[in-house]
């Protein structure tokens, strides 16, 4: 069956997150990576308004007006923590010097294309910072359901929707499965619990490689 | 001897005029000069094209008032899930009337171009954006294999900036996250005007440690700190109610 929210976000700390490494959470599903990190690990959140090394939410008699995520979120300093300007921030973002993306995606195409900013019901989208994330992170990595609310697919042979970045996408962690972008193509490699490749590839527009280590998540 | 210090701010913003380009700092909820906000928004100046990286937030009180007929932003509009409470932003529905206008630039894209531009730089050559809506009609070149989109940078005719301390110079720090956009914005306008917290000796400031050179700033303003209220309108009309989503008074280090 699907994962839900949170579980999603376990695996993707699980396959993701590593000792010193320099992550940027995009807005909505990918801000509660954060919620599930390992005890046992140093990780820097980095957010594009100007943050390193922030933390969890702050009780609510210490919160700081000045001290907001990306995703609006009133968050806590970690010591060693540090506030820089946007041009800075975007620096460090766009010249590779994070390790990490988690951004959400309405569409991701087979060829790694990431959709997010914009559907075409609506005459107005907002990009802001994703496609200097899209485009900077040393790996990018999507976190989405499977299908849209219609229940149509999101991983599609070409996006639709207008395009955040080409050929950005490593790796897609759906609540059915998950997916490397490879030269090859969609290489499927690892399913929900109680999901098969079978069930997976329905719901997939272009044609997915199941690995031969395919096998079901782990957490 | 420079002083920079106005009395008020309505001094401060007596002669932004009608038609305007105003860069204003800020980030949701921090970062932006409310009080010289509140000024312009007395003062009444029309037709005000706006670089900021956000509708609503510190600008709500412009977009209520009308005063924004066009804005260079990296998010015009808010769409939340249907079941959450959606941010108040009148400026989306003026562009969909087609009172005001949108030039969408990824943000990190939009503060470079002011860096840029306060640097006296006609452009500059970026990853982000090749592939996309945002590079229709720019020049696109290729360097070392790998392609790049040409922006031009940006400058404005006045820019609003929000800081903790200031000097009589315009030495400037500012405050934990609301430092942001400010101190780009700061190079890139003819007329830099500061709303700072307080006010300092010269000396005061560690030399060391100053965010923002005094060359670039014009005015400073002393005034008590305020931040945006974020206005927030749950999807039930039955239960619609508008928060302020905190107390936003005093809370200061």
């Amino acid at each position: 069956m699907a994962l839900t929210r949170e579980l999603l976000a376990i695996k993707v700390c699980k396959e993701e997150l590593y000792d010193g490494v320099t992550v940027n959470l995009g807005a909505g599903m990918p801000a509660l990576v954060c919620n599930y990190l390992p005890s046992d690990i140093e990780v820097l959140f980095q957010a594009e308004n100007g943050l390193l090394g922030y933390g969890g939410s702050p009780a609510l008699d210490q919160i700081d007006y000045d001290v907001m995520n990306a995703a609006g979120l009133y968050v806590t300093m970690l010591p060693g923590g540090s506030f820089f300007p946007s041009h800075v921030s975007f620096h460090m973002i766009t010249g590779g010097h994070v390790d990490l993306g988690i951004l959400g995606a309405l569409q991701v195409s087979e060829k790694g294309d990431l959709a997010n900013w914009i559907v075409p019901e609506k005459r107005f989208g907002s990009i802001g910072g994703a496609m200097n994330v899209a485009v900077g992170v040393k790996r990018l990595v999507v976190m989405m359901e499977h299908v849209d609310n219609l229940g149509r697919p999101k991983v599609v042979r070409q996006c639709s929707y207008p395009l955040t970045a080409t050929r950005c996408v490593k790796t897609i962690y759906s609540d059915l499965a998950v997916i490397d972008v490879t030269a090859k193509g969609l290489m499927l490699r690892e399913v929900a619990p109680g999901v098969s490749p079978e069930e997976v590839q329905a719901v997939t527009e272009p044609q997915l490689i199941v690995s031969p280590d395919v096998k079901e998540m782990e957490f | 001897m420079i002083n920079k210090v106005v009395a008020s701010c309505d001094e401060a913003v007596a002669d932004v005029f009608d038609g305007a380009t105003i860069a204003f700092g800020g980030f949701v909820g921090t970062g932006y000069a409310m009080n010289l906000i509140e000024a312009l928004h007395r003062k009444g100046t029309k037709n005000i094209t706006a670089i900021c990286t956000m509708a609503a937030g510190g600008l709500l009180p412009l977009h209520e008032a009308k005063q924004i007929r066009k804005m260079i932003t990296s998010f015009p509009v808010f769409y939340m899930p249907a079941h959450m409470p959606q941010v108040y932003n009148p400026f989306e529905q003026q562009l969909l009337s087609g009172e005001a206008e949108v030039e969408i630039c990824p943000q990190g894209t939009l503060v470079m171009r002011m860096w840029m531009g306060g640097g006296g730089y006609a452009g500059f050559y970026t990853p982000v954006g090749v592939g996309t809506k945002v590079a229709e009609g720019k020049e696109v070149r290729v360097f070392d294999g790998k392609e790049y989109v040409l922006e031009r940078a940006l400058r404005a005719d006045f820019a609003l900036i929000k800081a903790r301390k200031a000097d009589r110079w315009g030495n400037l720090i500012y405050r934990k996250g609301a430092i942001n956009f400010n101190p780009a914005f700061a190079t890139a306008a003819d007329v830099t005007i500061v709303e700072a917290e307080e006010l300092v000796e010269l000396g005061e400031l560690d030399p060391s440690f100053i965010h923002t050179p005094g060359i670039y700033v014009d005015r400073v303003v002393i005034a008590k700190p305020k931040w945006p209220e974020i206005k927030l309108v749950w999807p039930d009309k039955a239960a619609e109610t508008e928060i302020d989503s905190l107390a936003h008074v005093g809370k200061i280090i």
